[in-house]
């Protein structure tokens, strides 16, 4: 589990590293996840079983993780009670038709990709 | 007792162990009420968490001190999602060309019909700029809104919202558009609904889970990308 542990803030760590000296737009653990993917393939894409445990743990309790986050906007009570006809409309038919053309175009482009690979 | 509570409300340990609790009594009474999306156990710890705070006049410096412990886990948990990804490998290389057409269109379609919903509703121009990146994951989201000249701190809190909203809504777009697959279920959810919709997905299965992480990182690094391109062009 140590292991499994020292992994993920490694690669974490050297993603924010890189970020900062590149001055790259993404954030470190973006990097870090990217580098942590390219050492699994690297290696012949076997997973450490203490590295596997923790990222168990953490994966399946992800949704915990933004409560913290989250519990911030009653900071912003002020703009939220102004604005949230304009805020609530637009947050949920943007995300709406975001998520309809995304979805859409994905299983039509798959469908396709596998059909062209079977003939 | 006054005194007591004045000790502990300032212990980190209080506020995680409250967190803590909070979740999984929402978990529990999401449970109960069979999974209704609206009540999304993200949702229901935030009100509580935010009510119990008002209550006790606390505030959320406060409350973050002790909370810092459970938020620094979202470094290492998206470092995490190289497994899942490393798992299906072989599929998303297959998928290259797909995942990388969905994503430009996904994320266009998302920037702009954020900020064109908003300047047709009358929104001011910093809280159109602040909605425009609402559908990537927040570190991405808050960086790019310092950057085009939003309101920083606002950007984390839609961006959340935007989560929530993607878990109530997705089987009801799944239905509609009949997207019935696994992986244009988790890619989309993903691209629209960053951590949360890959959480959401995670639970559907693995293969949703792994595509949903992918689709975060891709639509954060397009988004990073294009929206600075794109408000230089329109001119805000």
């Amino acid at each position: 589990m140590l292991l499994g542990l020292l992994i993920l803030l490694g690669c974490q760590l050297i993603g924010e590293l890189l970020v900062v000296a590149l001055g790259l737009p993404v954030p470190g653990p973006v990097v870090g996840m990217l580098l942590l993917l390219s050492l699994l393939l690297l290696t012949g894409r076997r997973v450490p079983e203490a590295l596997r445990k923790v990222v168990d743990g953490l994966l399946g309790h992800l949704a915990l993780l933004f409560v913290p986050a989250g519990v911030g906007l009653m900071n912003h009570f002020g703009l939220l009670a102004r604005e949230w006809v304009m805020l609530a409309v637009t947050l949920v038919v943007s995300t709406a038709i975001t998520m309809a053309v995304t979805g859409w175009l994905m299983s039509r482009l798959a469908r396709r990709f596998s059909a062209k690979e079977e003939l | 007792m006054t005194s007591f509570w004045v000790y502990f409300s300032a212990r980190p340990l209080l506020w995680i162990v409250l967190t803590l609790a909070a979740f999984m009594f929402s978990r529990w009474l999401n449970k109960r009420l069979g999974g209704l999306a609206l009540f999304q156990p993200v949702l229901i710890s935030m009100v509580i968490l935010i009510s119990l705070l008002v209550a006790t006049g606390t505030d959320y410096d406060t409350y973050f001190e002790g909370a810092q412990f459970i938020h620094f886990l979202l470094g290492p948990a998206t470092v995490a999602l190289a497994i899942p990804l490393c798992d299906y490998f072989d599929r998303v290389r297959k998928m290259w060309l797909p995942i990388l057409i969905a994503s430009l269109c996904g994320v266009f379609t998302a920037v702009v019909s954020a900020a064109g919903i908003a300047w047709l509703l009358g929104g001011e121009t910093r809280t159109i700029l602040t909605l425009v990146p609402k559908s990537v994951t927040s570190p991405i989201a808050i960086g790019i809104v310092e950057k085009i000249g939003g309101y920083p701190s606002m950007a984390a809190g839609l961006v959340l919202i935007t989560g929530m909203i993607g878990c109530v809504i997705a089987p009801r777009v799944f239905r509609l558009m009949k997207i019935e697959d696994e992986v244009s279920r988790g890619f989309c959810l993903g691209l629209s609904a960053h951590g949360l919709g890959t959480a959401y997905a995670l639970g559907l299965s693995g293969m949703a889970g792994a595509f949903a992480g992918l689709a975060m990182g891709v639509a954060g690094l397009v988004t990073a990308f294009l929206v600075p391109l794109l408000v230089s062009i329109v001119g805000f």
